[in-house]
């Protein structure tokens, strides 16, 4: 359908979201009449009694309660349809299906990990099947952050203390954004994900070999797909700018004191040791923050990354 | 009072009182000194020293708001780090809601105009009001100790965990400021409150009371019923990280959630804070400047009173996706609804006021209009986000960050502004380039607009707020929305330039320039040190009755000297009260 | 009434931006009971802290509520009670005009209230030897419950504001005997002393609530 505010919402990628762009529309066109309208009046009127003399005086009108009733009632008709309207719409989107499909999230500063029944473990990366409905089961490792899919018109909070959920069944294989919508620090606005929407087969594939895509790739290719992929840039540079955590940069091979005092050469063990225990070898001037990688990554793509760091020299 | 104690026969000997033109004895002349200011208690003064430390942190957090906007022309970073960027929007909040917002149209122009409008001397507590002047000043110091020592980059709004752990800089000192400045908000609104129950004038019923005085009488009420709680939900994050007390920590076993709904509890009923007293001036612009009884004096009275009650139940509505019940998003939805209505009875009877009215549109009306057209916006898109499934998608989008600017700036700061022109002449004695501010207002509006409009169509896209880096397909909003806050930038210094000339060069403004009925109109511009220097005024008609001659309205009570005779003997004399004695 | 009254001969104000002093008494008394009504609300987000912990771990404020000293407790109710007392003979006595009982029910009052705060030093003392801090801090293992430190933080953020207010109301009543002596104060004028009457009960009556809602649970 075509309407006057289309251009206002992404692409309705869920089944879900017609409903609520629906309600939008509503609520857009019929406060754009009224806004239009009263404005009118309002310009009409100024224009029409505009003071021609000094003097002038006006008649004393105080009340109409008629009028009163009308413009409480009308309006309260309308905002009670809006409500229902919403409300109903609420009730579909927050209670999932039985047969949903089942996916734990896991948010941390500034990443997301997505947990799928086979144990696969995926980064920054939100894989689903189309055409059939997803419950996301959500929990955060630090503060709130809120799971943002505009393409579906889904947002949920997602805390510290307590499993949150959502669901939503995408329509078409492809992509959308995944957003966090709740302030989470400094790189709040980096914490973002890619939705893939595979067709049924495709993701049973997926699900079975994970991302097979990575076998003809260099190690050092491979690694840096990794780093980007898996969410790494958000707190890592690779341009010598330190962040929350230090640069790559010329990383590789060089000594690096640790918060405890002692100093470490960053060689392969601690570049291991780094993404799976990550907090027990901080280095000094950072914030034990980073999450484990331990469920992750697999060997060969540790190994990979470590390639890909000998690469950032100065 | 001074009136009868006797229930049944109310007369009193009065006399008529035109106020004096260019008063060469004003609150401005006597009292004089930098000493004199700082230590006054007299409400005009005051009102001018909150004035100026608003109109300050107005510039400053404006300010803020350019860098933000420079900062996001492009996608990635231009020229600030990702922590600067979120002290910088933690900061535009935060001094704009609490150092702007919440005491600009009270402690500001309220100080200066309550006690004009009920026609008594002063406040009821003058001593308090300096205090809660300096109060202010203390919790301003403390912040800005706060933010020159760390800052602060959580928002706000303060969520926990976040400002409770995970956040650096000086959050325990920036929430000890704020709680301090709460106390100021509570005693101004006490001492209005009483006021405007203990010290009216003769004659001025609670049916006669101007609509700007409904206005901050609910305001009050809200300061005094909210502000607690949100200094005690402060003064708990405050102690949590101090001594790690756990209420709101989860790492110690508290919630998270808990916290936001302390938070809201005030938070939201501070938005009403901040609008309810901007109703209240555009209820005094549009009567006076369409010559005309207001229409619908008890319903715009009574719906102030009815927002400022149902603003208690809504503040769920900031949490439809934080995790509470089905069944607690309902109903904080339909009572988010509920508070539509009595704002939309007012705009209501304000179009309709200015019906067969005498309409002179010169630069306070216009801004009423604006200030129409913009809170409808902002008023329709909060229908919106109280619909649950649409606020779904729009919540923490720049849909919410677009709606409220429309509401707290498109309609409280152009409320203010309206007001700061309307009582411009009474307050300083001067009047204003009518050109100039005309002009301002053009640019002011279309500035705003096309600051803000563009952010509804980003946010409904699902540009989500509070992003250092975007995505590249919103940078053209982006870039439109930044040029509009130039735009802004420009409006409010043309103001600027213009009302401090006024101040100096200003032509000599009359009593009642604008022809109004109110109380405040029949002192001169600018009042004497004590108001009604040598009578207590009589009220016989009401602020919006147009349709009688001004000498009505000019009436007091004669009294030996300044009203506080030790022995005040008014003969009653047979006739009607309304007669005056010439 | 025949003749209007308006030569009533009126009591000139303390302060001169009233009409009279009639205005002044009730207008410092509104502003006194505002301001009370503040209080309540302040230490109403912790009592809402308090209900909403309290729902959520019932079998936790049973157990830790053990912990509490019920005896002292209860002492510390009577004493503050007793001040309540003195307090309103204060008023009492500066409404009939006897300076010298208003001076004396003052001390009175004043040392009662450095009982309470002397029993709850001796209370927050021994807690505090055994470890039983507020929040991070605990690390007491008498309360066999993973929350027993919230329940406390709520105790310490409760009594500890009360606390803050007995201190404040000893503050103001030395400041009205201080002024009760230099004559300030008389029959005619007394709203400081009201004043402080009724924020004085006030104090009592959240300890009243705070007694049995802290210790008294089972």
């Amino acid at each position: 359908m075509n309407r006057l505010f289309d251009f206002m919402l992404p692409p309705e990628k869920s089944t879900t979201a017609g409903e609520v762009d629906a309600l939008f529309h509503f609520i857009t066109e019929v406060s754009l009449i009224l806004l239009l309208g009263i404005t009118a009046v309002m310009l009409y009127f100024a224009f029409k009694y505009r003071r021609k003399s000094e003097d002038e005086t006006t008649p004393l009108i105080t009340h109409n309660n008629t009028l009163e009733i009308t413009w409480s009632v009308i309006p309260l008709i309308l905002v009670l349809i809006v409500f229902s309207w919403g409300y109903q719409g609420y009730l579909a989107k927050t209670n999932p299906p039985d047969d949903a499909y089942e996916i734990r999230a896991v948010a941390t500063s500034w990443l997301w990990q997505f947990h799928y029944q086979n144990g696969h473990v995926s980064t920054n990366e939100l894989h689903v099947p189309a055409n059939r409905p997803v419950r996301i089961i959500m929990s955060s490792d630090d503060v709130i952050h809120s799971f943002y899919v505009p393409d579906y018109r889904v947002k949920m909070d997602v805390l510290p203390n307590r499993y949150t959920q959502v669901w939503f069944e995408a329509t078409e294989p492809g992509e959308s954004v995944l957003y966090c919508a709740e302030y989470c620090g400094t790189a709040h606005s980096d914490m973002l994900a890619d939705v893939i929407v595979h067709t049924q087969e495709d993701f049973e594939l997926w699900l079975e070999t994970g991302d097979a895509i990575d076998e003809d790739l260099s190690p050092a290719e491979l690694g840096e797909q990794l780093v980007q992929r898996q969410g790494c840039m958000a707190c890592h540079s690779t341009d010598g700018t330190v962040l929350q955590g230090p640069s790559f940069l010329g990383a590789f091979g060089r000594d690096r004191e640790l918060t405890d005092g002692t100093t470490v050469t960053i060689d392969e063990n601690y570049i291991r040791q780094s993404l799976l225990e990550p907090n027990t070898q901080v280095a000094a001037g950072f914030q034990p923050i980073m999450p484990s990688y331990a469920a992750s990554l697999n060997d060969r793509q540790i190994d990979a990354i470590i390639e890909y760091l000998k690469t950032l020299e100065e | 009072m001074a009136t009868s104690d006797s229930p049944n026969i109310k007369k009193l000997q009065v006399r008529r009182y035109p106020p004096e033109e260019n008063p060469k004895k004003t609150y401005l002349t006597e009292e004089r000194g930098l000493w004199a200011w700082m230590t006054t208690v007299d409400h005009k003064k005051i009102g001018w020293l909150y004035l100026s430390s608003i109109a300050f942190f107005f510039f400053v957090a404006g300010v803020l708001a350019l860098l933000l906007r420079t900062e996001l022309l492009t996608p990635s970073q231009s020229f600030i780090t990702a922590d600067t960027y979120n002290q910088l929007f933690t900061l535009h909040g935060a001094i704009m809601v609490f150092f702007f917002l919440v005491p600009s149209v009270p402690a500001a122009l309220g100080n200066f105009i309550l006690p004009l409008q009920l026609g008594c001397k002063d406040v009821a507590f003058p001593r308090v009001n300096l205090l809660s002047f300096y109060i202010y000043v203390a919790g301003a110091i403390i912040v800005l100790t706060a933010i020159f020592t760390g800052g602060v980059d959580t928002g706000w709004t303060f969520y926990t965990p976040y400002s409770s752990s995970a956040a650096g800089g000086n959050i325990m000192m920036m929430t000890f400021g704020v709680f301090v400045l709460g106390f100021s908000s509570i005693l101004t609104g006490l001492n209005f409150i009483v006021t405007i129950h203990r010290m009216r004038s003769p004659g001025l019923t609670w049916n006669k009371l101007p609509l700007f005085l409904w206005g901050l009488y609910a305001t009050s009420v809200i300061q005094i019923l909210a502000t607690p709680v949100l200094a005690i939900t402060l003064l708990l994050l405050t102690m949590e990280r101090l001594l790690g007390i756990g209420i709101f920590d989860p790492a110690i076993g508290g919630d998270p959630v808990l916290y936001q709904h302390f938070f809201w509890f005030y938070s939201h009923p501070a938005v009403y804070i901040m609008i309810v007293p901007g109703f209240g001036i555009i209820s005094e612009i549009i009567t006076t400047f369409s010559r005309k009884h207001i229409f619908g004096y008890w319903a715009i009275a009574l719906s102030s009173l009815a927002i400022a009650f149902i603003g208690f139940l809504v503040w769920g509505h900031h949490m439809f996706v934080a995790g509470q019940s089905s069944l607690a998003n309902m109903v904080f939805s339909f009572l988010t609804f509920l508070v539509g209505i009595p704002t939309g009875i007012k705009i209501f009877n304000w179009v309709a006021t200015m019906y067969k009215g005498s309409i002179d549109l010169k630069t306070p009306m216009l801004y009423a209009m604006s200030f129409l057209f913009l809170f409808m916006i902002g008023g329709f898109t909060g229908i919106m986000l109280g619909a649950l499934s649409v606020d779904i998608h729009l919540h923490d989008t720049y849909y919410v960050v677009a709606h409220f600017h429309y509401v707290m700036m498109g309609g409280m700061v152009f409320a203010f502004l309206g007001g700061l022109h309307y009582w411009w002449p009474k307050m300083t004695g001067k009047m204003y380039n009518e050109f100039w501010a005309k002009i301002s207002l053009l640019i002011l509006f279309i500035g705003f607009n096309l600051t803000f409009l563009p952010q509804f169509v980003m946010g409904s896209l699902g540009m989500p707020r509070r992003y250092f880096n975007y995505l590249e397909q919103f940078q053209g909003y982006h870039q439109l929305s930044t040029w509009g806050a130039y735009l802004l930038g420009v409006g409010f210094v043309i103001m600027a330039v213009y009302l401090f000339h006024s101040m100096r060069n200003g032509k000599q403004a009359k009593a009642n320039p604008w022809g109004s009925r109110s109380l405040e109109w029949q002192a001169s511009s600018p009042p004497p040190l004590h108001n009604f220097e040598h009578h207590t005024p009589v009220i016989i008609h009401g602020s919006y009755d147009y349709h009688k001659p001004m000498s009505e309205f000019q009436l007091g009570i004669p009294t030996s000297h300044n009203g506080h005779g030790e022995e005040e003997t008014v003969t009653p004399e047979p006739g009607p009260a309304e007669e005056a004695d010439k | 009434m025949a003749q209007p009254s308006l030569s009533v001969k009126k009591e000139k104000p303390e302060h001169h931006h009233f009409v009279d002093a009639d205005q002044q008494f009730e207008a410092s008394k509104m502003g006194v009971w505002i301001f009370l009504v503040t209080e309540i609300l302040f230490f109403g987000g912790l009592f809402a802290a308090y209900i909403v912990y309290r729902a959520w771990y019932p079998e936790l404020f049973i157990a830790a509520s053990d912990e509490l000293d019920v005896f002292w407790g209860a002492v510390n109710t009577v004493v503050l009670i007793s001040s309540s007392l003195t307090v309103a003979m204060a008023i009492r006595s500066v409404q009939l005009n006897q300076i010298k009982g208003l001076i004396i029910n003052l001390w009175i009052t004043i040392s009662l209230a450095g009982v309470f705060m002397v029993i709850k030093y001796f209370e927050y003392a021994e807690k505090i030897g055994k470890g039983v801090l507020p929040g991070a801090h605990y690390t007491y293992d008498g309360v066999d419950h993973e929350k027993a430190n919230i329940f406390f933080s709520i105790y310490y953020m409760m009594t500890g504001l009360h606390g803050i207010h007995v201190l404040v109301g000893i503050s103001l009543m030395l400041w009205l005997v201080w002024k009760a002596k230099k004559g300030h104060f008389s029959s005619k004028y007394y709203n400081p002393v009201e004043g402080t009457g009724l924020y004085w009960h006030l104090v009592d009556i959240i300890w009243i609530f705070l007694f049995p809602l802290l210790y008294l649970i089972d």
